[in-house]
């Protein structure tokens, strides 16, 4: 990894890490006391690691060829492997809070290891960890492609991506103390805020000047899903995160915000993220992976344009659908929902778009696992979006809002959706990014997408019982009009379902542990693809489409 | 609802930045040769190059949609 920096990128390298490192200090000092100086003297063991990695190579041989005339992959490969540590590790927190909701002494009485305190592990585990160091990853592969062009620089794409992860870190081990600003998916308090904001800047900065080098005329359709992802998270970030702290050494601080005010913002971040974080940046893999995978173009690449300004144009407006029925003015939450039925129409355009990639290929679809990940990802694209739509309509929303049936259509996206295609990209990346001949095991592969593809139905399905019961149980009257069921009542009903719950999330959590061995032994054992010319995904034309047994 | 205030014209202005960009591709020809830019991708068996300042002339492929 060193050998690709030369001195003088080694020495910025440490004064980075040497600066942080002295941050990390002054917030130990001035934090004692409080959850921030314990993040002090992470925020120091992080940077002081990284310093004495770079340390130890200071003087190691430089790199002599031109490094112009290669893509730059080091940081690529160091994200896909960090996204599967935390995908192992959200995952496993998801099915642990989801055993708790069935078997509450799983809490082994620990403030600590509260519901409340874990289940914040588990989203921003998988949403920021692993969904957003394998969208940093590829966003580094896919960018430097499709532009036919290096990365500039050596050092931001590794701020970017390190910077990122510790922002992960500081916001899982502070929720573990029970720090937090009680805002959904923004848990983490203003400092760690702070810091993701630089990080985000240097991101936006990188893609753009990466753009501006580009060799090729044309920008490809997934970088415009990539930036989208990068400069709206990045507003949204500002916004919802605006706040006073109490004090300059302690962890804690007060929304600028109040009341409905403060959950409008609330939910105008909280939709917008789910539509940027958790969507956008994902159909850039796709719009990528897929006819990459797939040996052919997109069906329409002219759609897959029009539906890209679509979802931009749409998706701003319809946060207020989660604020149905609240004090929000009547006509703010009008607006949302027709705009939330407005959205299926791009929605629908993109994950028709992909299946209609792959009419006329079944073949390598029923071959193919890594192709049969991404087709799966379309279809519950599809499917949650069509949710989506129905539950924001006001009367349909009165059934669900507060039911598991909101847990159900998350995870429809966040299982179905976005962790599939991302686990179909780690496949079709993985052979190309270390050049190795195919992945170790294909039938691991094979039994990841059937573990992954059960678990989730098992957990969806689960949760739209469990979510309709509730909701019709809570709604139910007597006829002398008073209500029929006790609120323990229908908690007694949906304990089988939790049940089931679990088992899919044991069953997903399986599959990622699969992937993070697969991919380990492939990098460890597969014998090495000499690319044909110098050029790195030259290899990746010949590559079959089914992997070559061990 | 001051809120309101705040957030429609910051959610009017992403609108904004995102017309600017549209025009912006619009104008540099983005959208002259559809099938041929989706088709490219496919292809990167061509060596690579060096950092060109201004990206060249988009070259007309067989499949050209005009
Ligand atoms: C191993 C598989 C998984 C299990 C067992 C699991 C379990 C859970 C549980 C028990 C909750 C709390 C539900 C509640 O409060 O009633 C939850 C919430 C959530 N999970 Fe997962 N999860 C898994 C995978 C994922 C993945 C891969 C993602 C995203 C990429 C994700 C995103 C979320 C989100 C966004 C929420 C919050 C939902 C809401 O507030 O409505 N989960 N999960
Ligand atoms: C057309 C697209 C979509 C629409 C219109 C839509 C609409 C909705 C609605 C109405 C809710 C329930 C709000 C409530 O009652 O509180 C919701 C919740 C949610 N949706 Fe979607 N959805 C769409 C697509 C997606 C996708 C693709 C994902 C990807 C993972 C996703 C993730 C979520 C999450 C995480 C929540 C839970 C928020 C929370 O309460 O914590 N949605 N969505």
């Amino acid at each position: 990894m060193m050998s690709n920096l030369t001195g003088a990128e080694r020495t910025t390298a440490m004064t980075i890490a040497g600066f942080g490192a002295l941050i990390g200090l002054a917030m130990a000092a001035a934090g004692h006391g409080d959850p921030m100086g314990v993040h002090g003297w992470i925020v120091l063991a992080f940077f002081g690691v990284l310093f004495f990695i770079v340390a130890s190579a200071l003087y190691s041989p430089e790199p002599v060829e031109d490094r112009a005339l290669s893509y730059y992959d080091d940081p690529t490969k160091v994200g896909i492997i960090l996204a599967l540590i935390w995908a192992v590790v959200g995952m496993f927190m998801g099915v642990w809070v989801a055993s708790q909701l069935a078997w509450p002494d799983l809490r082994f009485e620990g403030a600590w290891s509260g519901f409340g305190r874990l289940r914040p592990v588990h989203t921003s585990g998988v949403i920021f960890g692993f969904g957003g160091n394998a969208l940093i990853a590829t966003s580094y592969h896919i960018m430097q492609r499709t532009s036919r062009a290096r990365m500039p620089g050596q050092i931001s794409p590794w701020f970017v991506l390190l910077g990122f992860n510790l922002f992960c870190i500081l916001a899982a081990s502070g929720y573990v103390m029970g720090v937090t600003q009680s805002k959904e998916y923004a848990e983490a308090e203003w400092y760690a805020d702070i810091w993701l904001v630089v990080v985000w800047v240097v991101y936006f900065i990188l893609y753009m000047r990466t753009l501006s080098r580009r060799n090729e005329p044309h920008i490809y359709v997934a970088n415009w899903y990539y930036l989208s992802f990068i400069l709206v998270v990045a507003i949204l970030h500002i916004v919802n995160n605006l706040a006073v702290p109490a004090s300059w050494t302690g962890a804690k601080s007060y929304s600028l915000f109040s009341g409905v005010q403060d959950a409008m913002t609330q939910w105008w971040y909280g939709h917008n993220a789910v539509a940027f974080f958790l969507t956008t940046g994902f159909l850039g893999m796709l719009y990528y992976f897929l006819p990459k995978r797939a040996g052919r173009p997109i069906y329409s690449y002219r759609l897959s344009i029009l539906s890209f300004w679509g979802i931009v144009f749409f998706y701003i407006w319809v946060g207020s659908h989660h604020l149905h029925y609240t004090a929000l003015p009547h006509w703010v939450q009008t607006l949302g929902m027709t705009f939330s039925v407005m959205l299926l129409v791009p929605s629908w355009a993109s994950a028709g778009n992909a299946l209609m990639t792959l009419n006329g290929a079944w073949g390598k679809v029923r071959d193919d696992a890594t192709l049969r990940f991404m087709m799966m990802a379309a279809v519950f694209y599809g499917l949650s979006t069509f949710e989506g739509s129905f539950m924001a309509i006001r009367p349909v929303n009165g059934l669900s809002h507060y039911t598991d049936w909101t847990v159900g259509h998350v995870h429809a996206g966040a299982m179905g959706w976005v962790a599939l295609i991302t686990f179909g990209s780690i496949y079709a990346l993985t052979p190309v990014l270390w050049r190795r001949e195919t992945m170790y095991s294909w039938k691991a592969v094979e039994w990841h997408f059937w573990l992954a593809l059960s678990g989730t139905v098992i957990y969806v399905f689960s949760m739209w019982n469990s979510g309709i019961i509730q909701g019709l149980m809570w709604r139910t009257y007597t006829e002398t009009g008073t209500l029929k069921f006790s609120f323990v009542d229908s908690l007694v009903a949906m304990h089988p379902y939790y049940i089931a719950r679990a088992f899919g999330g044991l069953l997903f959590l399986t599959g990622a542990c699969i992937c993070l061995w697969n991919v380990v032994m492939t990098i460890l054992h597969v014998p090495q693809k000499a690319p044909e010319l110098d050029y790195p995904t030259s290899s990746e034309a010949m590559e079959p489409a089914l992997p070559a047994a061990e | 609802m001051s809120i309101l205030t705040f957030l429609i014209p910051v959610t009017l202005c992403m609108g904004a930045i995102g017309l600017a960009a549209f025009f912006w591709s619009l104008r540099h020809g983005q959208y002259e040769d559809l099938s041929g830019d989706a088709e490219r991708i496919l292809h990167d068996d061509d060596a690579p190059l060096v950092p060109a300042h201004t990206p060249r002339p988009p070259v007309a492929t067989k499949e050209t949609t005009k």
